[in-house]
Order: C-alpha cells, then sequence, then structure tokens
C-alpha cells in the first residue's frame, strides 16, 4: 500500500511539473543564472546518477563505495560511446560485459 | 497562436498532413528510432523494478504514469537500498523538475494551449526535447515531439511489461548485468552533454559529491544533493552558454 502511494504521488508531482514547465511564461527562465543552472542540472544529475548506480554497495552499515562488475561494464559503455555507438549498443555492451565478468 | 496544423498528441503517424515534407519524414523516423533504442532501456526498468521489490502492476504504473525514466529507476533504486518508498519518490521528484525546465523550452516551440497542451505535457522527457528544441519551425518541432514522445511511450511501457514478466521469470538481473546497464545508460544519455569544459567539470563535481555523501544520508539523497553543484556553477560560471 505504501508502494502504491508512493507510485502515484510521484506520478501526480511528476505530473504536474511537466505541465507547470510548459505553461509557465518563457521568461521564467530569463535570467541567466537560473538559465545556466538549468542547463547543468541535468548534467550534474546524471553523472551522479552513473556515479552512484556504479559504486555503491550495499554494506553492513549500509549503503557504501565499492567497484565490481559493473566498472567494467561502465568502462565498456566508454569505450563503446568513443566509438560512437548507438545508446542500445552501449546500454548492451555494459549489461553483457558486467555478465560475462560474473560468470 | 494559431497553428498551420491541426493535429494533437493523440494523432498517430497516419494523420501527418501525407508526410509530403522529406524532412518531417525523416524527424518522424529518427523519434521512432529514438523510441526503439529506448525501448531496450526499459526492459531493464522492467527488469530492476520487478527485482527492486515492486510487483508488475506497480512497475507498469510508473512507466504508464511517471513516464520519466530517470524518476522511475529513482524510485526504485531507494526500495531497492531500503529506503522509503516516499524518500523515493521524493527522489523522483527532484529529477523529474528538469523536466520543468524542458518545458519552458518546449512550449514556445510547440506552441499547443489548453486540452493540446495538458495531453502533449504527459510525453515532455529528455528525448523528446532532445529532438524538439534542435527544429528551425514550427511543424518540424511538433513532429520530432509527437513522433519522439509517442514512439518512446508506446515501446517504453511495452518493454517495461516484457522486462517485468521476464525479471519475474529470470531471477537475479545480476546474472545478465542489467545492473551494469543502468550505469551505460545513464552515461549514454549524460555523454552528448559533455561537449564543454564546464559541463564536464559540473559531470565531475556533482558526481564526487553524491560518492562522498554516499555513506552518510539516506539512499537517494546524495543524487540530489549532487544539484547544489549545478546552482553553484550557474552562479560562478558566466557568459552565453548557446541558449536559443
Amino acid at each position: 500500500m505504501t508502494l502504491w502511494l508512493a507510485v502515484l504521488g510521484c506520478a501526480t508531482g511528476c505530473y504536474l511539473l511537466k505541465l507547470a514547465g510548459m505553461s509557465v511564461p518563457e521568461r521564467a527562465l530569463a535570467h541567466p543564472v537560473l538559465r545556466r543552472t538549468a542547463d547543468l542540472l541535468p548534467v550534474v544529475l546524471l553523472a551522479a546518477l552513473v556515479a552512484v548506480q556504479v559504486l555503491v554497495v550495499p554494506t553492513q552499515d549500509g549503503p557504501g563505495l565499492g567497484l565490481d562488475a559493473r566498472l567494467a561494464g561502465l568502462a565498456a559503455a566508454f569505450v563503446a560511446l568513443l566509438l560512437r555507438a548507438p545508446f542500445i549498443v552501449v546500454v548492451f555492451v555494459a549489461a553483457l560485459t558486467a555478465a560475462v565478468m560474473r560468470l | 497562436m494559431v497553428g498551420r496544423r491541426k493535429d494533437t498528441p493523440g494523432d498517430g503517424p497516419g494523420h501527418r498532413q501525407g508526410n509530403s515534407d522529406p524532412e518531417v519524414r525523416a524527424i518522424v523516423r529518427d523519434g521512432v528510432l529514438v523510441g526503439v533504442a529506448t525501448g531496450a532501456y526499459g526492459i531493464s526498468f522492467g527488469a530492476i523494478s520487478v527485482a527492486s521489490g515492486l510487483d508488475v502492476w506497480q512497475t507498469c504504473a510508473l512507466s504508464l504514469l511517471v513516464f520519466t525514466g530517470a524518476s522511475q529507476f529513482a524510485l526504485v533504486g531507494v526500495v531497492a537500498a531500503g529506503g522509503s518508498p516516499f524518500l523515493g519518490a521524493l527522489s523522483g521528484l527532484l529529477l523529474g523538475t528538469r523536466n520543468t525546465l524542458y518545458g519552458l523550452k518546449v512550449a514556445p516551440m510547440v506552441g499547443w494551449r489548453g486540452a493540446r497542451r495538458a495531453a502533449a505535457a504527459h510525453i515532455l522527457i529528455d528525448e523528446s526535447t532532445a529532438m524538439t528544441i534542435t527544429r528551425s519551425n514550427r511543424e518540424h518541432a511538433r513532429a520530432g515531439y509527437l513522433a519522439t514522445g509517442l514512439s518512446v511511450f508506446a515501446l517504453w511501457n511495452l518493454a517495461t511489461l516484457i522486462g517485468a514478466l521476464a525479471g519475474d521469470a529470470l531471477g537475479d538481473p545480476r546474472t545478465y548485468g542489467l545492473d551494469a546497464a543502468v550505469g551505460g545508460a545513464f552515461l549514454g544519455l549524460l555523454w552528448p552533454r559533455l561537449d564543454t569544459a564546464r559541463n564536464r567539470v559540473a559531470a565531475f563535481l556533482g558526481a564526487a559529491l553524491a560518492l562522498a555523501l554516499v555513506a552518510f544520508v539516506p539512499a537517494g539523497v546524495p543524487v540530489l544533493a549532487a544539484s547544489v553543484v549545478a546552482l553553484g556553477l550557474g552562479l560562478i560560471s558566466r557568459g552565453g552558454d548557446g541558449e536559443p
């Protein structure tokens, strides 16, 4: 039940955030600091998500940092991106590398 | 205000004025390709969500109703790490704020009002924004937005269902490297944004701050906290950012 409330609350909030962006005047983003922050926000959040997804491991004291096959997967994804591979290939290469490392 | 076309977000590709403009056709084709590529990512979301403790219905509800990948991953990631579902929802919401910023750029380009705008808002995501804001006129912007947004919506939800059912059947997603696929996918989304020194610095600082906090704050919070890097660099950096 708690999970359902969280799912529906997140859904409602995320839709309202989208609708707000489509509805408020464009000049709401006119201030240079706000504009730069807006451009940087996805960069920072995606970078943080990459780091946390790949380097955080569960420990007895809660989440901690550690290295495992996911880092090899990320390295493979990095190489794929350098080789200009399409997104789907990048994701597949990351998964395949990690899966092979765990054999 | 007066659109030259009368299409709505509900219109399918068959209503695109016969696709007489080859540029529109190319835009629609690219949008569908983005949808296919994103669908693969949806399979990993479905499988990981089920592995995180959500059931198949909850997983599909996330993709249908939240429909913004990073927020969905954030919610299930917090739950998987043992965090409160409400903290997961909050993490998802704060990540969803970037869609507000996308909307500010997209709205004047597509020029929809009222019910059309309300319907179109649901498919306001990274991919539909990226395939819209580079267009040179309203028709192309709308074609890019609808083709990409609707393709991603259809395939993301189909893929989520497949991934959730498969995840139920396959067991541990780690065996298939699905956990590593998430990191690879986020890197793939980040990659095209690393085109300036400022953005590379921002990415490094954001990742470093998140990792520094991991051991001290509840799961989901480190990523949110990294957003202060965006504000900090937004305050101290200068000059044009090439935005329209």
